[in-house]
């Protein structure tokens, strides 16, 4: 569990170009944060530099849970709940097989999968090949293997992208749901999340 | 350590190698006026006759091609470790050079050997280490080319570079075996008489002066380049 | 340990399910097999003398074709994000990605060695040696592959690169693996040569995953 996370001045470059600069801003448990900003504003890169794939060329990430305090990378990765552009799915793997992988390597066994299928609307596609999914049905997917996971802090990059209106409510419930149980999110979005959340223009 | 970052500066090293640059190119030409006219004038050989000459050419090449690629080896150490920022450039620069004088070392050490061989390769153990180092060398440079993102590319060629480093001892030590399975010692090995030597070391550090005094231009050569396309790129934007 | 074997399970199935990088390894091993003795001539005394080279050579090659997709195939998808933010430590994946190679490739050409040592004349004692050496040697041929695999990730055309980069690394194996059947072939213990082969394929499979994993780190920073 997430107490809190801080971030300090953080500066990011990618090549030769300077994304941002003395950034901080501090999120907590059951909080969110929209990272707003225009196309290669630095939205993606801020949520790598959080997940701990990129190193910041300045500044530090503090991560509290109970009395400690760390800006370890990996550790914070290990806190970490991802779901970037890219979906992560194999197209000769099945669903059921996709999240089970997932769930184990994560470590958190693969008891509860059914029921997390279910509530993301694939429960009738587990024996089904990702390749014939559409591009909402992998979304669904996606946050199937977030909510398996069990990570406290959830780094999202366009959680409404490809989907519909249903889809979309999906997304809203989870979010809610994880704040509720005291999980941190912090999302690079154009739409507003409805969170009643804070707010980072890049 | 704070010697080496004094220079890591880009205008510090333009300054400093620009003083020092006429110095290494008058004692590189220098050494090797000295040495091969030491070395055209030494007795011939009882075994090799008057292509000994080419013995002066070759061994100090290949001492030149494994200290260019250890150079290259520690600069990736410093980019790697100590984020030296020059290093990266350095490194890169010094590659083509190792190669060209691996290249040399392969070729003069095929005239040398003919010879006494009666063909121009035998698979000596010596030589078929050099030509893999040789393979090294453009493997290095390949991946140089090939990775766009300058930083990325730098990153990876120096785990290269290293990963090379610690092979190195290692082929060589299995190309010696191999050798020795098939065909006995290698022929190249063996004592230097002392007539010879002063030549030999003369022409070692004429070589070795020679790669400085080339890395050094290359290295300036680099430095202006990437001045020259941060200021077209600030001119576009 | 479970999360090593789920990615180790992982990884063979997919290279099972995609057409079979064992089936098109194979291929190539044989072919290589094919096309030398159509080279060089059918003295059967020839063949067996440069049987250990050869078919080393062709192995190593053999392996080399699957290398390139090692990890350029999660990080490409964004699996690679995934897996490395799991508790499995990267170097671990590297390590489970390479036992996976060697799996689906590196152990079948070894089995199919025998068959191909027919064609080459080869005799039964020096057969067995030459099974043997492949069996130590290619998890060599997987764990440089791996490194070089790592630091051509980016690359879309990397396949080029990758083998100009790790052969020169792998020549010692070649030496070592088809020295120890050119010793079975003239009577003598091929142990040194299967020793020395041994020390290198220890020593290459425990440090490339450390290797691969620094590479891999460097990619993910993209």
């Amino acid at each position: 569990m997430i107490s809190s996370l801080t971030a300090e001045k953080l500066a990011c470059a990618r090549g030769e170009r300077q994304l941002f600069d003395g950034l901080s801003f501090r999120v907590r448990a059951g909080q969110a944060l929209a990272v707003e900003g225009a196309n290669g504003a630095g939205k993606t890169s801020l949520l790598r530099l959080i997940a701990g794939f990129l190193a910041p060329a300045a500044g530090r990430i503090l991560v509290k849970t109970g009395d400690n305090e760390s800006d370890d990378a990996e550790e914070r990765g290990r806190q970490v709940g991802w779901l970037g552009h890219l979906d992560g799915l194999k197209p000769q793997m099945t669903v059921g097989e996709q999240l089970s992988f997932y769930a184990r390597l994560y470590a958190v066994g693969d008891a509860d999968l059914p029921s997390v299928l279910a509530q993301v609307g694939l429960g009738a596609r587990a024996e089904f090949p990702c390749r014939y999914l559409s591009a909402g049905q992998r979304r669904r997917l996606a946050l199937a293997r977030l909510v398996v996971s069990r990570r406290p802090l959830w780094l999202l990059d366009e959680p409404f992208a490809a989907l519909d209106t249903s889809g979309q409510a999906l997304v809203s419930h989870l979010m809610a749901r994880h704040c509720g149980d005291g999980g941190i999110i912090i999302a690079a979005t154009h739409d507003p999340l409805g969170l009643g959340n804070e707010s980072l223009k890049l | 350590m704070n010697f080496l970052f004094r220079y890591a500066n880009p205008h510090e090293f333009m300054r400093l190698s620009g003083a020092v640059l006429p110095v290494f190119a008058v004692a590189t030409a220098l050494c090797l006026a000295i040495g091969l006219y030491l070395g055209f004038s030494v007795p011939p050989d009882y075994q090799q006759g008057t292509t000994v000459i080419l013995m002066f050419i070759h061994v100090p090449a290949d001492v030149v091609a494994e200290l260019a690629y250890g150079a290259i080896a520690v600069c990736s150490l410093l980019s790697l470790v100590w984020r030296h920022p020059l290093s990266d450039t350095a490194a890169r620069a010094a590659a083509p050079f190792g190669a060209m004088f691996t290249a040399l070392g392969l070729v003069t050490g095929a005239l040398w050997g003919k010879p006494m061989w009666g063909t121009y390769w035998v698979w000596d153990a010596r030589l078929t280490s050099f030509l893999l180092l040789l393979f090294l060398y453009f493997g290095y440079m390949a991946l140089w080319n090939a990775i766009e993102d300058e930083t990325r590319a730098a990153r990876a060629c120096a785990i290269l570079a290293l990963v090379g480093m610690v092979n190195i001892p290692i082929i060589k030590f299995s190309v010696d075996w191999w050798s020795t399975l098939h065909q006995g010692e290698s022929i190249m090995s063996g004592k230097i008489a002392p007539v010879y030597l002063a030549p030999l070391l003369i022409m070692m550090l004429g070589y070795v002066l020679l790669f400085l005094t080339l890395w050094m231009v290359r290295i300036r050569t680099a430095i202006l380049e990437r001045r020259a396309r941060n200021l077209m790129r600030e001119a576009a934007a | 340990m479970s999360a090593f074997v789920t990615l180790l399970l992982r990884d063979i199935r997919l290279a099972a399910r995609s057409g079979g990088s064992a089936a098109l390894a194979l291929s190539f091993f044989a072919l290589v097999a094919t096309l030398v003795p159509l080279g060089v001539g059918a003295d059967l005394h020839l063949l067996s003398r440069v049987a250990g080279g050869v078919l080393w050579v062709g192995a190593v090659l053999s392996a080399l074709l699957s290398l390139d997709r090692l990890f350029q195939g999660d990080f490409e998808d964004g699996s690679l994000d995934l897996i490395a933010l799991s508790p499995l430590a990267l170097e671990l994946t590297a390590l489970a990605k390479i036992a996976a190679h060697w799996l689906s490739t590196g152990l079948p050409l070894t089995l199919l060695s025998p068959l191909l040592a027919l064609l080459f004349n080869l005799p039964g004692p020096a057969t067995a040696i030459l099974f043997v050496s492949l069996l130590i040697g290619t998890p060599a041929v997987s764990a440089i592959g791996a490194i070089g695999a790592s630091l051509t990730l980016s690359l879309k055309r990397g396949g080029l690169i990758l083998p100009l980069i790790i052969l020169p690394l792998l020549s010692p194996a070649v030496i070592f693996g088809a020295g120890a059947v050119q010793a079975a072939l003239d009577g003598m213990a091929a142990k040194d040569a299967l020793g020395l082969l041994a020390a290198f394929a220890t020593a290459s499979v425990l440090l490339s995953p450390f290797a691969a994993a620094a590479c891999v780190r460097l990619n993910l920073g993209g």
